[in-house]
């Protein structure tokens, strides 16, 4: 392993780690305000998977030196964080323990993109130079269809509901798009990664993605405005918004106090 | 004993290592052991994780690890975990689906291929008339499913096939 190539799969690894982590912990502050109990079912499981594909990763990661996977988890500052802005950006108005008034259309905006991402990437990663990035991509990706089904059923109903509902929607749109693009970008090592066949380029995903979320909007007659952008910056660099700080310090409080308390 | 005869031992042994989420199935049954090999006594256990996320891997391992230990012979326990091959619902043995069912849970179709319908049996009266009510249950291998015809809730497991080169649609 030459030490570039080292480094190109030590920033995808924490691009993949980062992104399912801060996502998982996104939607897990949905437990107990989602729309109805069956959803809380369903999303809690969503998420617990994402935290446990982010944990296969950050133990990847620990395998190639990093350091203890629940360190890399939860001591690291935000600059060191991989994941793209937009799924580190907060639910909605106010906190989960102090009135919460979170977005569900931006939730539900927000995973479908991802999800479709999600998909796109692991199929490009099951034939990763890196062997067991393959072979957990490979198994990864056997999983994924439930939660694709999921998003979108939950898309396409509500884009297709009420005025109120589609209004809703639309604006949850617009503002996941603004950032969209920076779940598609692989960052600055991203030429590397695909010269050594860590992934696909970061122009074949990006096909993909707008081929997969054009016809999904086809179907509920939605045309998004200009390309998706960066409007938070690109997170694969470690540009990140005040949201992922406030979200890292709550997450590791207590791991911070006593790193004994979160052993099972 | 010499080694073929202890892997015969251990592996006799690991069939009564449960899933603690899916206790009326062993974990031989449930398709995750992929190889075990003794050498010199000390044991080497390679298993899939049905589910890759699933949070219920560090007990197994304790437990495969202290129920190998007790083999007479066996000096050492490795357990790893591995993805290749990737574990599908295609690998439960006959006798696991039935411990499934006896258990309330309806067992994934014997040979789903991408893009199948899933077709499910109600584990109670065998009908078929069932209508799924959650994809996601308890757990992430679970489904949440009403069987009209005996009007009882159950569980089934979700089929893991290699299904997701293909979109699916949610209709
Ligand atoms: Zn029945």
């Amino acid at each position: 392993m030459t030490p570039e190539y080292r480094t190109a799969l030590i920033e995808l690894l924490y691009q993949l780690a980062d992104d399912n982590f801060i996502l998982a912990y996104r939607g897990s502050e949905w437990l107990g305000l989602t729309p109805h109990i069956e959803e809380d079912v369903a999303f809690s499981s969503i998420n617990q998977n994402a935290m446990g594909h982010a944990a296969i990763y950050y133990q990847m990661l620990e395998d190639l030196g990093e350091g203890k996977s629940d360190d890399l988890a939860l001591l690291r500052p935000p600059a060191a964080f991989r994941n793209a802005v937009l799924l580190e950006l907060k639910n909605g108005p106010g906190n989960y323990w102090d009135a919460p008034d979170y977005d569900w259309a931006f939730a539900v905006v927000r995973h479908f993109f991802f999800d479709v991402f999600k998909s796109i990437r692991l199929n490009a990663l099951k034939k990763s130079s890196y062997p067991p990035l393959a072979a957990a991509a490979g198994k990864i990706v056997t999983e994924q269809a439930y939660h694709l089904m999921h998003w979108e059923t939950w898309f396409v109903q509500l884009m297709m509901s009420t005025d109120e509902a589609r209004r809703r929607m639309e604006k949850a749109l617009s503002l996941c798009w603004a950032d969209a693009g920076g779940l598609l970008s692989l960052g600055k090592w991203g030429a590397v990664m695909a010269e050594h066949g860590l992934t696909a380029t970061e122009a074949e995903w990006r096909d993909q993605w707008r081929q997969a979320i054009g016809q999904s909007f086809a179907r509920v007659g939605y045309v998004p405005i200009g390309e998706p952008g960066m409007a938070h910056g690109d997170g694969r660099n470690g540009e990140h918004t005040a949201d992922l700080g406030e979200a890292l310090s709550i997450l590791s409080e207590v791991y911070r106090s006593d790193p004994q308390a979160t052993g099972w | 004993m010499d080694d073929e005869g202890l892997k015969t031992r251990v592996t006799e042994a690991l069939k009564k290592v449960k899933d603690p989420e899916l206790p009326g199935i062993d974990i031989v049954a449930l398709g995750m052991l992929e190889t075990v090999s003794v050498t010199s006594g000390r044991a080497r256990i390679t298993l899939l994780p049905t589910f890759s996320g699933c949070p219920a891997l560090d007990l197994i391992k304790k437990e495969v690890v202290e129920t190998v230990r007790r083999v007479d012979g066996v000096t050492e326990v490795a357990v790893v975990f591995s993805f290749d091959p990737p574990w599908t619902t295609a690998r439960i043995s006959p006798e696991g689906r039935e411990q499934l069912k006896a258990y309330g849970i309806a067992p994934p179709p014997a040979a789903q291929r991408p893009g199948d319908p899933w077709e499910i049996e109600c584990p109670y009266c065998g009908s078929s008339v069932v209508t799924v009510e959650n994809w996601f249950g308890p757990t992430a291998c679970r489904s949440l499913l009403y069987c009209r015809s005996c009007r009882n809730p159950f569980e089934a497991m979700k089929p893991v096939a290699h299904v997701a080169d293909e979109r699916p649609r949610p209709d």
